[in-house]
């Protein structure tokens, strides 16, 4: 499917009012609707063309354009599509085992976006991932935003145009005990802050030369890919992604992020809530994974299902993720719930799913909320957001319907159960369940 | 935190007050076995309708004494009153690792398979179980008051089970039953694991274990012989197999796909012992033969994850196995990283989600999982003479953000606070 033109937040509205109407408006009313950028509205109106919200508001205030088709919802629950700061779906990889630093891997060249457990975050009512490498390597590849169209290919999913030109993703780094081994892994928490400050310091070298060049081209540095990428973490257009879980190699991102001045989103934060004055005065945000309990390592083991709660408190921007598979895309709106009842609060909660994320993407001014101009990315819930009975019904990605639970064949990703003939049809004889990640 | 909806009644908080200034703190501890009364706005008995506005009364040898409407039971002086929008039985996990298996996933707390053999049914859970382990307080904290333990899936015959209460400093002071079923597995999932000893396929993983029970239905009536001098000696291996073929101990078989179940269901046949089905992520699609057995099934978490064995696990199967009049109770399972054990009230929450009624949901985790590992006669239901085991919760118990407000075991508030 076609994909829409980036513009500018501030044309977006004027754009989607004069664009050509190929397609009828669409008009969802009735249901409750979360704008997540303002209070609920009891019986709204959601209003849609061109793939963008026209409108948001209540029954009766909101105009209804000529020719609209009209859908009621009353008695639904609408909000903006799940954004997903860090999963695995899509069955791609980054780095290989050849070095713990890879600044260079891509991983938009490995994802299969006809995978099940793209499929399945549809069904969760994810619309925007960040699909990153693992955490085995200090620097495992960059990351790649996807919106989840139903597309064919990558470039269908992708927010970027043209990987040649333009920043795709952001930087996946992490620290603590998962990027550890014999060399050239690091063997000590010491020597893996040293091997990433000595590739920084030979990106700032690397910036320098490209400064000089532009008086002098003679003074132009070979093409090396991973420093291309490492200059635009330097000049905070390309975003690192970091894993970390214990609170003193929280600390340690937060050393190197004030060496470097780069842009970061501590991820997983198992020991957040330990130093949650720290993060707060970096400013740095926090994507949060929730598991049912701690452990699984020694580095997570004082994890708290009140770490959103003690670091929203302290001012921290706090988000939730799946890390899908280790958490399943179908149920992200249970980690906030989650939250809540370790005593986040609700509106706190719905952002940290929506324009939190969003914006530890740097993708506020297009989703997030609804809001008129940004992308009609929107999902069609059963009844409360943060309800254990409530089913996503509907996902809806720029105007166009992703997944609905109606259909037995998009029922089958909600539930469970599709892969069951089909694989034994293929003879797939997959085993990969329990793995160490 | 404390959003409680559960609170001392005036009078007993007074009592304490007066006795942590009088006496010290060490002396509280005591006090929490005193008898309690337990007030409920709802009350999940499990043993009939829930009752609305009802008392249950524990008293000091840690049984349930009475149980009834608020206007009928007289609370008696001097017991100690908890109040509850919700109360349940205690919860009953009907199969988990946890005290074999620890939170740190490092080979010094992993205890819950064996790999030297294969088959190994002489192993006892009771001599690797931590009663310490943080993971068992972190599901007591969940209103988790039984556990099923013990070795896990993953090999031929891993070993036995127990049953223990999710307190205590030392197996001794927790355990139930000591020796309660022998987990076995069939499947993919066992081979490789056993260097040189693995079975190479599901068959041969079949084969040994018929080899192995033909051996000890010899073992044991040799071990009857008129004349012992013809007796075997002792084998703890063939003991522990003979006794799942005299029904002593059922079989805890694992087994998620269609093959497995019918592989399961074939021995049972065979050797007639008592099965039980664990996993059995494909079982809805063998409802018929299943329930045909007549045998239960310990089901997958509900929020497994979709690969490998348990590709085609679906949300609704627990409601699906229910529908057809099969036994079904939810567990938490084994999990080889994360989440290090799951927690059955957020499962059983997930199934009431995908076609099982409320109450439905809930016998998943209490009276029916009592049923299937064997003690129903002492928990997972509100009943006078059974174990004073209770969950106290501030909303519905299913919802996310509802909190287990406080966790009573044997009469003993072994939890406070929301969670």
């Amino acid at each position: 499917m076609l994909r829409h033109a980036v513009v500018p937040a501030a044309l977006v509205a004027s754009l989607a009012a004069s664009a050509p109407a190929q397609e009828p408006p669409l008009v969802l009313r009735g249901a409750r609707i979360y704008p997540v950028s303002g209070p609920v509205i009891e019986r709204g109106v959601l209003v849609v063309q061109g793939g963008r919200i026209v409108a948001v508001g209540s029954v009766g205030q909101v105009p209804l354009p000529a020719g609209a088709a009209v859908r009621d919802l009353s008695g639904k629950v609408v909000m903006p599509g799940l954004v997903d700061t860090h999963s695995h779906i899509g069955e791609g990889d980054g780095g290989d085992r050849s070095s713990p630093i890879q600044g260079d891997v891509r991983i938009l060249d490995a994802i299969d976006v006809r995978s099940d457990n793209v499929r399945r975050a549809r069904a969760g009512g994810i619309t925007t991932v960040n699909v990153m490498p693992g955490s085995g390597h200090l620097m495992s590849g960059q990351t790649a935003y996807l919106k989840l169209r139903d597309g064919r290919s990558i470039n269908d999913l992708l927010y970027c145009h043209d990987p040649l030109t333009e920043i795709c993703g952001g930087l996946k780094m992490a620290n603590g005990t998962n990027p550890r081994g014999n060399p050239p892994w690091p063997g000590t928490r010491g020597k893996a802050a040293a091997l990433v400050r000595e590739k920084f310091v030979k990106a700032v070298e690397y910036r320098r030369k490209l400064e000089l060049a532009r008086t002098d081209s003679t003074k132009r540095p070979d093409r090396d890919l991973e420093m291309e990428a490492l200059v635009q973490v330097l000049e905070g257009k390309r975003i690192v992604h970091h894993h970390t879980h214990r609170y003193d190699d929280i600390l340690t991102v937060l050393r190197l992020q004030q060496e470097f001045g780069f842009r970061v989103v501590l991820h997983h934060v198992s020991e957040g809530w330990k130093v949650a004055k720290e993060i707060a005065a970096a400013g740095i945000p926090c994507s949060i994974i929730l598991i049912d309990s701690p452990g699984g390592k020694l580095e997570a083991a004082d994890l708290r299902m009140e770490t959103g709660a003690v670091l929203d408190s302290a001012g921290v921007l706090v988000a939730y993720h799946t890390d899908d598979g280790i958490t399943d895309s179908r149920f992200l709106l249970r980690s906030p719930a989650l939250g809540v009842r370790a005593g986040m609060s609700r509106a706190r909660a719905l952002e940290a799913v929506t324009i939190a994320g969003a914006k530890m993407l740097d993708l506020q001014n297009r989703i997030g909320t609804l809001e008129p101009g940004k992308d009609a990315d929107f999902i069609v819930l059963s009844g409360d957001p943060f309800s254990t009975y409530t089913h996503v019904e509907e996902t809806w990605v720029e105007g166009r319907k992703v997944f609905d639970r109606a259909s037995p064949e998009d029922r089958a990703y909600a539930t469970g159960g599709f892969r069951l003939m089909r694989d034994y049809e293929a003879g797939d004889d997959d085993d990969d369940f329990g793995g160490e990640r | 935190m404390n959003r409680a909806t559960v609170a001392s009644s005036r009078a007993r908080s007074r009592s304490r007050l007066a006795t942590s200034l009088l006496l010290g703190f060490a002396l509280i501890p005591a006090t929490l076995t005193a008898q309690l009364a337990v007030r409920a706005d709802t009350l999940y008995t499990m043993a009939g309708p829930a009752l609305v506005n009802a008392v249950v009364l524990v008293g000091k040898d840690g049984k349930v004494e009475r149980v009834g409407p608020a206007g009928s039971v007289r609370v008696p002086r001097g017991y100690r009153t908890l109040s509850a929008k919700i109360v349940t039985p205690g919860l009953v996990d009907a199969h988990s690792v946890v005290g074999l298996a620890g939170a740190l996933n490092y080979n010094h707390d992993q205890d819950q398979l064996e790999t030297s053999d294969p088959i190994q049914p002489e192993l006892r859970a009771m001599d690797a179980y931590d009663a310490r382990e943080r993971l068992v307080a972190w599901l007591r904290t969940f209103g988790v008051t039984t556990l099923h333990t013990g070795h896990g899936p993953g090999a031929l015959m891993s070993g036995q089970t127990m049953v223990v209460k999710t307190r205590g400093n030392s197996v001794a002071q927790a355990l139930v039953d000591s020796a309660t079923m022998v987990a076995m597995t069939l499947g993919p999932s066992v081979s490789g694991r056993f260097s040189g000893k693995s079975p190479g396929t599901r068959a041969k993983g079949v084969a040994m274990l018929r080899a192995v029970f033909i051996k000890a239905r010899d073992y044991a009536r040799k071990r009857t012989e008129a004349d012992s001098t013809k007796r075997p000696a002792r084998d703890l291996k063939l003991e522990a197999v003979a006794q799942v073929l005299d029904g002593t101990l059922p079989a805890l078989i694992t087994a998620h796909g269609i093959s497995e179940i019918q592989a399961a269901l074939r021995l049972q046949r065979e050797f007639g012992f008592r099965l039980v089905l664990d996993g059995a992520s494909e079982s809805y699609m063998l409802v018929d033969e299943i329930k045909a057995a007549g045998v239960p099934v310990i089901l997958h978490p509900t929020m497994i994850r979709n690969t490998g064995e348990a590709r085609s696990a679906t949300l609704e199967t627990a409601g699906r196995l229910r529908a057809a009049g099969i036994p079904v109770a939810l567990q938490s399972g084994y999990e080889g990283y994360v989440p290090k054990t799951r927690v059955v009230l957020f499962e059983a929450a997930v199934a009431a989600a995908n076609g099982l009624t409320r109450e439905q949901a809930l016998a998943t985790i209490t009276i029916d999982a009592a049923r299937i590992i064997g003690q129903d006669r002492r928990v997972g239901s509100v009943e006078p003479g059974k174990d004073g085991d209770l969950a106290l919760f501030d909303g519905d118990p299913f919802e996310y953000t509802s909190h287990v407000c406080a966790v009573v075991i044997e009469g003993e508030v072994v939890s406070e606070g929301c969670h």
